[in-house]
């Protein structure tokens, strides 16, 4: 709260980026929704020109503003006060991330405990398996759906537990690069800034070869329940991870720059707070998604 | 307190802008609260003619039976998107414009959190509704699966548009997440030295605690139409048995935004409420503590009820009766709001302004929509009212004489310090006592031949309906047409044709919003006030 | 004080009044005003929940609105009345919490103990398999061969305002739901395609009918009648048009109809096989294909045979229709499994198949001058 010393809260004057960001977004909308109708469709379309343009003015947005914001920053525009409205914002934000995530293994959980035993003829169903789906076994997971779809379990041993390594040491090296910010050793800062990004790419990598192997031994994004989860919960965090990765890609450029000092450090901490949210999503999905 | 320097740009603005914004510029970029609060509130008006215009088209339709003016499928496109724009593109919109224009002013802050953001929220919102307006217009139509989608309607068998409809939806959360986001920070924040969590005024709570629920429920949504998306494009089963799947699961994730998403549509309501009875009472608000303690139950408890939408689709008997008991507790919080706006009002010093009469209309027609909500809420009497036009009854009682008349009264009783001068009191008067009698016109009836047998959306009925079905749309017309009242009324006072306002406006008005001049200086608070 | 002593008993007697009038609304009469009381046990006792849930809702109203309306004439600044300045209370608030939340418990006992008696299906007389399709009902008994479509028979005349509506307007079926009285009958509810909903309100029954799952539901109707409903899930286009009818016989009536229906079945049986190695004339076919195209394919396609571009194809210049004749046959009787297009070998005889099939190839200038007949149909679902 504010009872402490007054300091000037900075409120921006004019900018362009709000509204090129929304323009964005807005054809990064039509033209991903005329992109997916065109492909299932089989037509040859412009969507995709369009998302690519939406794409680039993303992209063109995010930078200007963000070095509006850097600008800002650097040259001591803002108080504490603000500060902490960009952390709590992003506080925020991980936790509209969180109930993202949380949708989709609502979907999981229901499956796995409702939707599934009920067409093998749990609770009140048990007409629904007699009728319908005689025959029809309610295991997890899923290797054979209802209507016949049959699929291979994806083991954990292997690829999954070591990027489970991976991300829980890039989690302890991204701390690391924190407590260098924060006592003002920037080589230990860049150092363990950029493991971190190694093990995020390698993570990433082994990730599409996780990928390739599930298409390999028979389970695809349609390939029912137990399959779309599977793509649904590792595709989303995969995506989070990329945009993690490019999130401390920019933070490292901006550390060889010399930004961020011990006590002003906000974008530094968001992307830091970032990362250990997408592990802790990561694990959740190892435990949820692989071994149970 | 810093006001009135370089006014020479503005003629009646006091402005101390370094580059004072003029024409379309300053409303694209504005970084200004009261600037996008303006935006918000005038394209929410303007989505509610829309949305008001396509159910003028239903009710033209159900004036008599069978078809004359639209074929059944543009019909269900015309309910689907009249519920979405109004939900979406009206009701929401209204309110965040509120929150914009008030919070910053009640709390005593410049600005609000993050000024940029929150015109990008902004204008994220034209844009999603032009595509999914424009949707209408496609090869098979556009959305015309309810507001609801309910699966596997919305996937396997939709029109080709659904994926603009899914995009669409998509930017228009990331919209109400900023803006939430913008709100929760502000408040938590950017509070005036010396207000304290329990001096806050009872917009500013209700609205802290619709920014969480936005927060928690819309990437909800946001996740269940990706999964609709998937599902109709990209050969995945969440919704479809075949794989293991259930259509049910669709309806699970969607009301557990869903019914947090009618309180996000109702709690600045009661914020709004709570400041207009007090000033017009010349008293203060009855159990203040307690308003703030029934907010916040309201929200928690609006996360275990989602399924008493849900009570046809076979859920096991202790599912029913569990979400059945929560759902009535519902209205013992909701009834202590009622019932402290009504000891507020007792002993008070009435007038009855036109604020004072939307807010009086409010508690009562609200009330009546509740007590339905409560009858919708036992398990057994709901396999009777379900999709009927009982349930269209009880949504409109609350969305209609609640939600927008909040929004009503509170445009009245905030008009005088946006705009600097008073409303034109006769078009006001007019617009409240048409608007009062049509509306009940409009959806009184829908009671009954709710009761009587009527399932909602559908574009012909049974000729048993014919006689209330015309009343209803004879409300309806009515009641669109006062909304043109209300139109010129906010031309008008936009125009600055008035009375000049007091700082103060109202006799009894307490709060930091009018302290300051009318209208509000173009920056307020660049220095914190002192509260005592 | 005297004031409001006077105000309390205004409101008592309003009260007391709304009560009466609604016990004289007959219970068990169709009503435009209120639900209908119904025919079986569960649906009077759901009714007088009902009741009963509107007069406590009608019974607070009263009080709130009443403390309300006497507050706003006695405390009005043009009375000269000086305001008060009490903000709390804490015995107030308390009572006020309390008390609804007794009021909501006494509510609760009944509402549950009807629920709980609503979902019992167990120990049925008579199961019927209820399935849902855009945009009919087909009802399977379980305990003998009977299966068949109820659809919707009102004209399509009266609908788009040609002839005069009918009373049972919207409301009547080609074949209705046949059940006996005085014996409880379980209904396993789904669906072919989206959601629907079956919903008879004098029996108090409502139930989704969702695709892959089967829910139950059950009824013991106390008088032979004829009862109506409707779909009640939005399920697409015509959602509107997929009424319910119910008949319900006393148990010799019954048994008489379900006799009849199997003979019936039996003579179906012979007369397909006749039709089987008759040739039609072009002209037969195209009479009688028009009308079956008319009474089951024109909800989709139109009958002008344009369809709803983008949502149902024509068939009108079609590739299908035009060319490819197996394949129209087979679209025919397997349906286009993820899409509205439904498997229509159930719903219609082989000649009919082939009749509607001609009628297409050859309608609205798809001049293709062929002509399908029965046996082609069957060779094609026998050679599969
Ligand atoms: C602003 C929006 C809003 C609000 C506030 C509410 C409030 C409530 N709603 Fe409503 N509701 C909707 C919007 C809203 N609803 C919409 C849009 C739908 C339909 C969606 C769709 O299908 O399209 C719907 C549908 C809906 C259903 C599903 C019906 C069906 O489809 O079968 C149910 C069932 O329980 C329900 C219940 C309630 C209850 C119990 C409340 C309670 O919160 C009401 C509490 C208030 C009171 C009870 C009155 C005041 C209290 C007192 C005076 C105290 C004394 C009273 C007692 C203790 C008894 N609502
Ligand atoms: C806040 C939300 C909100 C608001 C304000 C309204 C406002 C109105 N609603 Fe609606 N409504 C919903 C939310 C809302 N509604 C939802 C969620 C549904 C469910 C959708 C679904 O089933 O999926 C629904 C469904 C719904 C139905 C049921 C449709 C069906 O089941 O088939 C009907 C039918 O009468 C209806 C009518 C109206 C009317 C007459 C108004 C009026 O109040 C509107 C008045 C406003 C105007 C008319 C605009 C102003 C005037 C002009 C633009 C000039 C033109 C005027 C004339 C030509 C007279 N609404
Ligand atoms: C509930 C809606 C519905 C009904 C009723 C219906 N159809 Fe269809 N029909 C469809 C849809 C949807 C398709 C498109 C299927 C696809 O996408 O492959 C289709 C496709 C067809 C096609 C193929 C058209 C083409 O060019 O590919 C033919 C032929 C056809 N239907 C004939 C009929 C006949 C004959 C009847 C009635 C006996 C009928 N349909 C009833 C929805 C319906
Ligand atoms: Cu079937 Cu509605
Ligand atoms: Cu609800």
């Amino acid at each position: 709260m504010a009872q402490e010393e007054y300091q000037k809260y900075y409120v921006p004057e004019q900018s362009v980026w709000p509204i090129v960001g929304a323009v964005a977004l807005f054809l990064i909308a039509v033209g991903a929704g005329n992109l997916t109708i065109d492909i299932t469709n089989g037509n040859e379309g412009y969507g995709q020109w369009v998302l690519l343009a939406g794409i680039v003015t993303l992209i063109v947005m995010v930078t200007g503003w963000f070095r509006n914001q850097i600008h800002e920053s650097m040259s001591g525009l803002y108080s504490d006060q603000l500060g902490r409205s960009y952390r709590q914002g992003m506080a925020w934000f991980i936790f509209s991330e969180v109930m993202f995530f949380a949708a989709f293994f609502g979907a999981l959980f229901y499956a796995r405990t409702i939707a599934i035993p009920w067409l093998g003829g749990a609770s009140n169903n048990a007409m629904t398996n007699e009728v319908l789906w005689p025959g029809f076994e309610a295991v997890w997971p899923l290797l054979q759906t209802p209507g016949g779809i049959e699929s291979t379990q994806m083991g954990w041993f292997g690829l999954p537990l070591v990027n489970t390594m991976l991300l829980l040491t890039s989690s302890v090296t991204c701390h690391y690069a924190h407590v260098g910010l924060e006592q003002n050793k920037r080589k230990q800062l860049s150092w363990m800034l950029g493991l971190t990004i190694l093990l995020g790419c390698v993570f990433l990598g082994l990730q599409v070869e996780e990928y390739i192997h599930a298409y390999d031994i028979g389970l695809t994004l349609d390939s029912g329940m137990y399959g779309n989860t599977f793509f649904l919960l590792t595709g989303f965090h995969g995506m989070h991870v990329t945009l993690g990765t490019v999130i401390l890609i920019v933070l490292w450029f901006r550390v060889q720059k010399g930004h961020f000092t011990p006590d002003n450090h906000f974008a530094f901490q968001a992307g830091s707070w970032y990362w250990h949210f997408v592990d802790v999503v990561w694990v959740m999905l190892f435990f949820f998604v692989y071994i149970l | 307190m810093s006001t009135a320097t370089e006014t020479a740009h503005h003629g009646e603005h006091d402005d101390h802008h370094h580059h004072a914004p003029a024409g379309l510029k300053r409303w694209l970029l504005t970084t200004n609260h009261k600037d996008i609060g303006t935006l918000y509130l005038w394209f929410s008006f303007i989505m509610f003619l829309t949305g008001g215009a396509m159910a003028m088209v239903i009710r033209a339709e159900l004036f008599q039976p069978g078809l004359q003016i639209v074929d059944p499928n543009f019909f269900n496109q015309m309910t689907t998107v009249h519920g979405l724009i109004m939900v979406f593109g009206a009701v929401m919109p209204a309110f965040t414009g509120l929150a914009n224009w008030l919070i910053p002013m009640m709390i005593g802050a410049p600005d609000m959190a993050l000024p940029r953001m929150n015109n990008w929220s902004f204008w994220i919102l034209p844009f999603a509704f032009l595509i999914l307006l424009s949707s209408l217009f496609m090869e098979g139509g556009g959305p015309a699966f309810g507001w609801t989608f309910y699966a596997p309607l919305s996937t396997t068998y939709s029109s080709d548009s659904t994926a603009l409809f899914v995009f669409s939806v998509h930017i228009m959360g990331i919209s109400s997440i900023m803006g939430a986001i913008n709100v929760i920070v502000t408040i938590w924040n950017m509070r005036a030295p010396g207000m304290t969590w329990m001096k806050m005024p009872m917009f500013v709570w209700t609205w802290l605690i619709t920014a969480f629920l936005l927060i928690a429920v819309m990437p909800v949504l946001a996740g269940v139409v990706t999964m609709v998306l998937t599902d109709k494009y990209f050969g995945t089963s969440f919704f479809n048995a075949a794989g293991g799947g259930d259509p049910v699961m669709f309806q699970h994730i969607f009301w557990f935004f869903g019914h947090p998403e009618v309180y996000i549509m109702i709690l600045p309501a009661f914020g709004i409420i709570s400041h207009i009875i007090p000033t017009f009472a010349r008293k203060p608000l009855f159990g203040y503590a307690s308003m703030v303690y029934a907010t916040a139950s309201i929200a928690l408890l609006s996360f275990i009820v989602w399924a008493h939408h849900m009570f046809t689709t076979g859920m096991p008997v202790a599912a029913e009766m569990f979400f059945m008991f929560a759902t009535m507790l519902i209205s013992v919080p909701t009834g202590v709001k009622v019932f402290n706006w009504v000891a507020t009002m007792w002993r008070g010093s009435m007038t009855f302004e036109i604020p004072m009469l939307f807010a009086i209309a409010f508690v009562v027609l609200f009330t009546i929509g509740g007590l339905s909500g409560l009858m919708l809420a036992i398990t057994p009497v709901d396999f009777q009212y379900h999709d009927t036009y009982f349930v269209v009854a009880h949504f409109h009682y609350v969305l209609v004489t609640g939600a927008v008349f909040s929004i009503m009264a509170a445009a009245y009783y905030w008009l005088p310090k946006w705009t600097g001068v008073m409303y034109d009191n006769t078009l006001a008067k007019w617009h409240f006592w048409a608007s009062l009698v049509s509306v009940n016109v409009l959806f009184f009836p829908m009671h009954f031949v709710g009761l009587a047998g009527m399932p909602r959306r559908i574009p012909d009925y049974a000729l048993q309906f014919a006689d209330f079905n015309k009343w209803i749309s004879i409300g309806g017309f009515a009641f669109g047409l006062s909304q043109l009242i209300f139109l010129a009324l906010l031309i008008k006072a936009c125009r600055k044709q008035g009375e000049p306002a007091t700082s103060q406006v109202w006799d009894g008005a307490e709060g930091l919003e009018w302290e300051i001049p009318s209208p509000a200086p173009y920056h307020t608070f660049d220095t914190p006030p002192l509260i005592k | 004080m005297n004031l409001i002593k006077k105000t309390m008993a205004a409101v008592l007697t309003f009260f007391f009044s709304m009560s009466i009038w609604a016990q004289t609304i007959d219970a068990s009469q169709r009503s435009d005003l209120n639900l209908r009381a119904g025919v079986t046990e569960i649906s009077n006792e759901v009714y007088d929940l009902h009741m009963l849930m509107f007069m406590v809702c009608v019974g607070i109203a009263v009080v709130v609105f009443g403390v309300m309306f006497v507050s706003m004439y006695l405390h009005r600044k043009s009375r000269g009345v000086k305001p008060a300045n009490f903000h709390e209370s804490v015995k107030v608030e308390i009572a006020w919490t309390v008390i609804p939340f007794i009021i909501l418990i006494a509510m609760a006992f009944p509402a549950a103990k009807t629920l709980i008696a609503m979902e019992d299906t167990s120990e049925a007389d008579l199961t019927i398999l209820v399935t849902g399709s855009q945009w009919k009902w087909n009802y399977r008994y379980m305990d003998s061969g009977i299966e068949y479509f109820s659809n919707l028979a009102t004209q399509r005349e009266q609908i788009n305002n040609k002839f005069e509506k009918g009373e049972n307007y919207l409301l009547e079926v080609d074949r209705p739901l046949v059940i006996p009285t005085g014996q409880k009958v379980r209904f396993l509810i789904t669906s072919d395609d989206v959601i629907h909903s079956w919903w008879v309100p004098d029996f108090a029954v409502k139930k989704d009918a969702n695709p892959g799952f089967i829910n139950e539901a059950w009824t013991n109707v106390i008088e032979p009648g004829v009862y109506r409903g409707q779909c009640a899930e939005l399920c697409g286009k015509d959602h509107g048009f997929m009424p319910i009818v119910v008949i319900a016989k006393s148990p010799d009536d019954y048994a008489q109809w379900k006799a009849d229906e199997i003979s019936a079945i039996e003579t179906a049986k012979a007369e397909e096989e006749r039709l089987l190695s008759m040739n039609m004339s072009m002209d037969d076919l195209m009479a009688n294909g028009q009308k079956i195209y008319l009474a089951k394919c024109a909800a989709c396609h139109m009958p002008n045979g344009e369809g709803l571009p983008g949502v149902f194809p024509a068939i009108k210049g079609s590739d299908l229709a035009l060319n490819d004749r197996a394949g129209h046959i087979d679209i025919l009787l397997n349906g286009r499994t993820g899409t509205a297009m439904q498997a229509f070998s159930k719903q219609l005889t082989l000649s009919e198949i082939a009749a509607v099939i001609t009628f297409q190839r050859n309608a609205w200038g798809n001049n293709t001058g062929d002509i399908v007949q029965a046996a082609e149909v069957h060779a094609y679902a026998n050679g599969q």
